[in-house]
């Protein structure tokens, strides 16, 4: 599981770049008022044989970077280059051949398969759209691939109910590999399956990986099968990827706040450990509107902020702040009937001194505005006298253990420990 | 009506339920027994068609009669006979049990809002006016995991992806602070982040001295939120007690199969779906590596304590092997614990 070295030619995908941008349009004139910037500027390869995982929650925009290098949406921006060519330029020929060859497997394989056409045929379909007129040779190549997939030969014949989801999930990867495909795009390919189907698919899709020779690009929230099954990985957050790298080094130490975030909230195996590490605030901001600079900060733990404060008054004030500013207050703050100060100090425990004046002073002042019930005066003064340069400044991204990395805590440029404890 | 406070919160003892299948009639709960305490979270693992589900929904009734039929057994909740014929079933649906189902659609009415329908869960309990019965419901929303709370109060449930259906109907069943919740896989299909703070909620709930019934295949979950375990297989209980002690000692050859395929490492063999399972004695015996005569007939195998070297009566399983003149060892030496196998979790 160790990457391999650069130096090994072209990769069979590269993505550069990409993104993929929906237009918010407002009135009959359809005047654009804004963009949903579901995938925003994404790069990666993927190498001959890899499986390489793409990780992060929903809203993250990882559908949708796998529909639109698939050409299902339509790029906005940035190139897709397959064997070296780019995926733009190809003419109709090489387009089809493109088809061919890159495969998609969904999650529900119930939504894959029409209920009025046996399996056989199915399977076959992607054949007969490649011009294989033959149907003896399809039929011959169909039952082949179903025993290989751990089906019978025999099964051409029945209609979709009549199998198992795992069964119907091994015909969807029988239908994806019937063409020989070199790329299989699998979006979520286990997680409408129970345990024992689960563990099944995986080893079926391992055993693919093997014999046909393919690549795959692993769409998942598991992290679980992203550590089993994939060499690289990527993390994404609202349309970017954040951190990429070796599996095991990224899951393993994970550079990225976010990375971490999304690790220490899976529950830990051991029952005695039910320790979970929770994000700053819960609220995942609106992909058409992603906050300034990294567009984690408003969630970041690790979020870098004023020199003059402890660590530890941070954090607190942080909380508060990107609260404050998200709006969705905790239930015991009502703004219609605002508590006093001292109940909003309490709830968001908010430390007693702070030895900055200036700070002080703006704390002082957003508590009270919450208590005269204006949201929008605390969330200005707290922007005022708490900034962090993760807001102000787009991170760049640097690279950490030889993987890239967009982080703040990381770029030297930057006066703060990369992680702080 | 309230029970004794020293008697567990809900008690089932040999529950049994019969669903008339194409193929005949399947024993789907087959003598299922169980209690689960004020503030105790009991977990209910297997894979599907183990009876999980239809377990869960023969307590209250649910389960739709026919195809199931309920034929045997006693459910007692907070000294209610749940079984009796005289007892108003609906009345402690809903506002005492809350029930999330698996396909959250079951819980929501399509033609009323979100909205509408949590302030109406809301106020069976309480005296509330609308307003504050609102307020509660966005509250609510918020703790589950829905973004934007206090705008989405009012979308209509198709208005809502799968993921965040599951979280509305988790809002709905709390609505009414049942005293005993029956969640039927409420973290599938949702986020880890998401996860962690349902997780959260439901700590919460059980440390305010709700019961938690909860169904999932995710050992993590599992982990994270049981007190106690019980597997299930083939519509029997195979296997039970504190999660410590079956997650570090699996006993059953069931729970070990299941907790080996939990990693990837081994694998069950996946059980074609027109395949049927032994209607008597161990269920899990054709899979079984250990399989002995004894396995077959009659009831399955009575429930012996695992003698494990830790103070836990209560950790049992149904096979002969524990039993007299069989040697347990050769069973328990085949377990692996399932933490750490796998990702070999950080141990920072």
């Amino acid at each position: 599981m160790t990457e391999r070295p650069d130096a090994e030619g072209e990769p069979l995908l590269a993505v550069e770049e990409l993104e993929r941008h929906y237009p918010i349009t407002e009135g009959w004139l359809r005047r654009e008022v804004g963009r949903v910037r579901a995938v925003d500027g994404v790069s990666f390869e993927i190498r001959e044989g890899e499986a390489f995982g793409l990780v992060g929650e929903s809203g993250s925009g990882k559908t949708t970077l796998a529909h639109t290098l698939l050409g299902l949406e339509e790029r906005t921006g940035g190139t897709v280059r397959f064997d070296g060519d780019p995926v733009s330029e190809l003419s109709d020929a090489e387009r089809r051949s493109f088809r061919r060859r890159v495969q998609l497997v969904v999650q529900d394989p119930n939504e894959a398969f029409n209920p009025r056409i046996r399996v056989g045929e199915a399977v076959a379909e992607p054949l007969a759209l490649n011009g294989m007129d033959d149907g003896d040779r399809r039929q011959a190549i169909v039952e082949d691939l179903l025993e290989r997939v751990g089906l019978d030969a025999a099964d051409t014949d029945r209609y979709p109910h009549e199998f198992s989801d795992g069964e119907k999930q091994r015909l969807a990867i029988a239908r994806a590999l019937v063409v020989d495909p070199d790329l299989v795009v699998a979006d979520e390919p286990t997680s409408a399956l129970d345990a024992r189907v689960k563990s099944d698919i995986l080893a079926l899709l391992e055993e693919v990986r093997r014999e046909f020779d393919v690549s795959l690009l692993f769409v998942s929230h598991d992290i679980d099968v992203v550590r089993r099954f994939c060499d690289r990985v990527a993390v994404m957050y609202l349309g970017e990827i954040v951190e990429r790298g070796p599996t095991d080094r990224v899951l393993d130490a994970p550079a990225h706040p976010y990375t971490e975030v999304l690790l220490d909230s899976v529950p830990s195996l051991d029952p005695s450990d039910r320790s979970l590490v929770r994000p700053l605030t819960d609220t995942i901001p609106d992909p058409a509107d992603p906050p300034s600079g990294c567009r984690f900060h408003t969630r970041c733990p690790a979020v870098v902020g004023p020199e003059e404060l402890s660590a530890a008054t941070w954090e607190r004030l942080a909380s508060f702040r990107f609260t404050v500013q998200t709006g969705e207050l905790p239930a015991a703050i009502d703004l219609a009937d605002p508590p006093d100060r001292a109940t909003i100090r309490s709830v968001f425990d908010l430390p007693g001194a702070i030895d900055d004046e200036a700070i002080a002073e703006g704390v002082d002042d957003a508590v009270a505005a919450l208590a005269d019930g204006d949201l929008d005066r605390a969330s200005e003064r707290l922007a005022a006298v708490l900034p962090s340069v993760c807001e102000q400044q787009i991170p760049a991204t640097v690279t950490v253990d030889g993987r890239p990395v967009k982080c703040h805590r990381h770029d030297p440029a930057i006066d703060a420990e990369p992680r702080p404890e | 009506m309230s029970g004794d406070h020293s008697d567990p919160l809900l008690a089932v003892e040999d529950l049994r339920t019969l669903i008339q299948a194409d193929r005949g009639t399947v024993r789907a709960v087959d003598g299922v027994s169980f209690a689960v305490d004020r503030g105790e979270a009991v977990c209910l693992v297997g894979e599907s068609g183990s009876g999980k589900s239809v377990t869960c929904e023969s307590l209250t009734g649910i389960v739709p009669q026919p195809p199931a039929e309920i034929v045997g057994g006693s459910v007692t909740f907070d000294g209610i006979d749940l079984r009796a014929a005289d007892t108003d079933r609906s009345a402690i649906r809903g506002a005492r049990i809350g029930h999330v189902f698996q396909n959250p659609q079951h819980a929501l009415d399509p033609v009323y809002s979100v909205g509408d329908q949590l302030v109406e869960a809301i106020t069976i309990h309480r005296e509330v006016d609308e307003a504050t019965a609102r307020e509660r419901a966005i509250d609510l929303l918020g703790r589950v995991g829905i973004p934007r709370a206090a705008q989405r109060v009012d979308d209509y449930p198709h208005e809502f992806s799968g993921g965040m259906a599951q979280r509305v109907a988790v809002a709905i069943a709390l609505a009414a602070e049942p005293d005993l919740l029956i969640a039927d896989e409420p973290t599938t299909a949702v986020d880890v982040t998401v996860q962690a703070r349902l997780i959260d909620l439901l700590r919460g709930l059980l440390d305010d001295g709700m019961g938690l019934l909860l169904i999932t295949h995710d050992l993590r979950v599992v982990a994270a939120l049981a007190d106690r375990v019980l597997v299930m297989f083939g519509g029997t209980i195979v296997e039970r007690g504190p999660v410590e002690a079956v997650f570090d000692r699996p006993a059953h050859p069931y729970t070990q199969a299941l907790f080996d395929s939990y990693d990837g490492t081994t694998r069950l063999a996946e059980r074609p779906s027109r395949d049927e399972l032994p209607a008597d004695g161990c269920r899990f015996r054709a899979e079984c590596p250990h399989a002995v005569q004894s396995c077959a007939g009659g009831e399955q195998p009575g429930f012996h304590t695992v003698s494990d070297g830790a103070s836990t009566d209560d950790h049992a399983a149904s096979c002969v092997y524990y039993g007299d003149g069989y040697d347990a060892e050769v069973i328990q030496s085949a377990g692996r614990a399932v933490q750490q196998s796998a990702t070999g979790d950080d141990d920072d």
